[in-house]
C-alpha cells in the first residue's frame, strides 16, 4: 500500500506534540489557545533556548521542570497596565459601583490576573469608593511567578508614570503617588490594598468554579483562547456570579458569540461591562 | 507586469502601511471596483488611539464592506479589514482573527509581520501580500514567511513611496514577485481578484 506524507509542516505537527507534552507532563493545557499567538512565542522560544527545531525544545522541557518553568514566563503574556483603558475603569466607577454598593459584603474575582496591574487598578478603585474594606478579591493564574510579583507589588516607575495618566482620565479622586512609595526606580504599592486580596493558581482551562463572586474581571485574557475554551470561560464566570452579577472584559473581548451570549446583557456595551441576565 | 496567466488563484489580500499609508491605501482601494469579492485585511500603523476612525473613514471612500477586525470572527469574502490599533492582529488556520497583545515589534502594535506571518500559515499559497509606503523595517520578515508558504508578494516601487524605508527594507530581506507603482498594484489586485471568481 502506498502511504503519502501529511501536507501538514512539520513545525505544526511538533507545536501539537509540544503543547501535549507540556499537558501530559505539567497539567499546563493550551491545547486550546489560539495557534497563531502560541506559535510565535514557541518559535520566539527556540531562539532563547538555542534550541533548532520544537522537536528539541519538547525533548528540553520534558526532562528539566526548570526549563519548562522558563518557557511558561515566554508563553504566557505577562503585557498588562493599570487603568488599561481609563474609560473602562470610569464606567465602573460610575455604573457598577452604585450597584454593587448595595451588597453588604463583596467578593471579586480576577481572572487571569498577570502580575497584579488589574489588581492594583480595582482595590484602589475600591479603596476611593469606600468598598475595600468589605470586599475579598480572588486574583488568579496560571503563571506563578507572575502571582509572586503580584504579590509584592513593585512596579517600575517608568510604566508607572504611564498608570498615573490612566489613573486620572479614570475619574481618580487623589494623587495617584498616596498609593506608592518611590525607591531606586521602582514604585512599591501600600501593602493594604492587597490585605484583603487572596492571590491563588487557577487555571480557566482545567479547574472549577471555587467561589460565589458579584463581579468578575477577565481582561485581555480571552483573546488567548480559541471559541471552545472561551465557551469553558464563560461557562465558569456565569456558575460563579451571583443573581445580576458583572462580568467585566477587554476592550476587544466579547460573550456575544459564545454559547453564553444570551445569558450576559450589556450594561455598558462600549466598556464591555456585562450582567448575567 | 506579468501576465494574467503567471498569477494564482488566491484567497486573500493582506496589506501593510505605515506613514503615508492613508493616502496610499485611499489610492489603491478607491479604485477597487464595486462588489470585489476577496477579503483584504489590513495592517496599518497608527499613533496609538484605542478608538480608531479608519474603517468609518475608508467606508465613505471604497466600494468594499469595511470592519474592524473583531477577534473570533470568520475572515469573510468581500470585507476591507482594518486591524485594532493597541492589538495585533493574526489569522489562525480556521481563517478566523484573534487579537493579542504581545509586546511591539519595530515599536508598532499591531504589526505587520505578525498579520502577514499568520496569514501565511493560514493560506499558504492562496495570499498575496502588498508592503507599502512606511518609515521602518515591519513587514519585511512576515513578507519573505509569505513567500516561503507559496504566497504572491508584492512590493510597492520605493521611488513612488511617500517614504521608501519600509518597501526598501522589504526589497532587502528578499526578490518580491512584483516592484509596481500604486496604480499598477491596483491593476493586479483587480486581476487577482478576476481569476479567483
Amino acid at each position: 500500500m502506498e502511504r503519502t506524507y501529511s501536507k501538514e509542516h512539520n513545525s505544526e505537527i511538533e507545536l501539537r506534540l509540544l503543547i501535549e507534552a507540556i499537558y501530559l507532563k505539567y497539567s499546563y493545557d493550551f491545547r486550546d489557545y489560539s495557534g497563531a499567538s502560541i506559535k510565535r512565542r514557541v518559535l520566539h522560544a527556540l531562539n532563547q533556548f538555542e534550541c533548532a527545531t520544537i522537536s528539541a525544545l519538547q525533548e528540553k522541557v520534558l526532562h528539566d521542570p526548570t526549563a519548562f518553568m522558563q518557557l511558561l514566563q515566554l508563553l504566557t503574556i505577562p503585557v498588562s497596565e493599570m487603568f488599561r483603558d481609563p474609560s473602562h475603569f470610569l464606567a465602573i466607577r460610575r455604573e457598577v459601583v452604585p450597584l454593587l454598593r448595595t451588597y453588604p459584603s463583596i467578593k471579586i474575582w480576577i481572572a487571569g490576573c498577570s502580575t497584579g496591574e488589574e489588581v492594583y487598578s480595582m482595590a484602589i478603585l475600591l479603596r476611593e469608593e469606600g468598598l475595600l474594606e468589605r470586599t475579598i478579591i480572588y486574583a488568579t493564574d496560571i503563571n506563578p511567578r507572575s502571582l509572586e510579583k503580584a504579590k509584592q507589588g513593585i512596579f517600575s516607575m517608568e510604566n508607572v508614570r504611564a498608570y498615573t495618566h490612566n489613573y486620572q482620565k479614570a475619574g481618580g479622586q487623589r494623587s495617584f503617588a498616596d498609593y506608592y512609595t518611590a525607591a531606586y526606580g521602582y514604585a512599591i504599592f501600600d501593602k493594604s490594598l492587597c490585605e484583603n486580596v487572596t492571590f491563588a493558581d487557577h487555571s480557566l482551562a482545567t479547574d472549577s468554579v471555587f467561589s460565589e463572586t458579584q463581579l468578575i474581571s477577565c481582561r485581555n485574557v480571552l483573546i488567548y483562547f480559541n471559541k471552545k475554551l472561551q465557551d469553558r470561560a464563560f461557562g465558569l464566570f456565569h456558575e460563579s456570579l451571583c443573581h445580576r452579577g458583572f462580568l467585566v472584559l477587554g476592550s476587544k473581548e466579547t460573550p456575544d458569540f459564545s454559547s453564553f451570549g444570551n445569558q450576559f446583557e450589556p450594561l455598558v456595551k462600549q466598556e464591555r461591562i456585562y450582567r448575567k441576565s | 507586469m506579468s501576465q494574467a496567466a503567471d498569477l494564482p488563484r488566491v484567497e486573500a489580500i493582506v496589506i501593510g502601511a505605515s506613514a503615508g499609508g492613508v493616502e496610499a491605501l485611499m489610492a489603491l482601494l478607491g479604485p477597487l471596483r464595486q462588489g470585489f469579492t476577496l477579503p483584504i485585511i489590513v495592517v496599518l500603523h497608527l499613533p496609538d488611539e484605542r478608538r480608531s476612525q479608519l474603517a468609518e473613514v475608508f467606508a465613505r471612500r471604497v466600494a468594499m464592506r469595511v470592519e474592524e477586525a473583531g477577534d473570533k470572527s470568520p475572515v469573510e469574502a468581500g470585507t476591507l479589514y482594518f486591524a485594532t490599533p493597541g492589538y495585533h492582529l493574526s489569522i489562525e488556520q480556521d481563517r478566523s482573527f484573534s487579537l493579542s497583545l504581545e509586546d511591539r515589534v519595530h515599536y508598532s502594535r499591531p504589526a505587520i509581520d505578525f498579520l502577514f506571518e499568520s496569514a501565511a500559515d493560514a493560506y499558504g499559497p492562496s495570499l498575496a501580500a502588498v508592503v507599502l509606503t512606511g518609515a521602518n523595517r515591519d513587514g519585511a520578515k512576515g513578507l519573505a514567511q509569505v513567500k516561503r508558504q507559496g504566497g504572491l508578494t508584492i512590493v510597492q516601487d520605493p521611488n513612488e513611496a511617500q517614504v521608501a524605508t519600509m518597501p526598501l527594507a522589504a526589497l532587502d530581506t528578499h526578490q518580491p514577485d512584483h516592484i509596481l507603482p500604486i496604480h499598477g498594484i491596483g491593476r493586479l489586485l483587480a486581476e487577482l481578484e478576476r481569476i479567483a471568481c
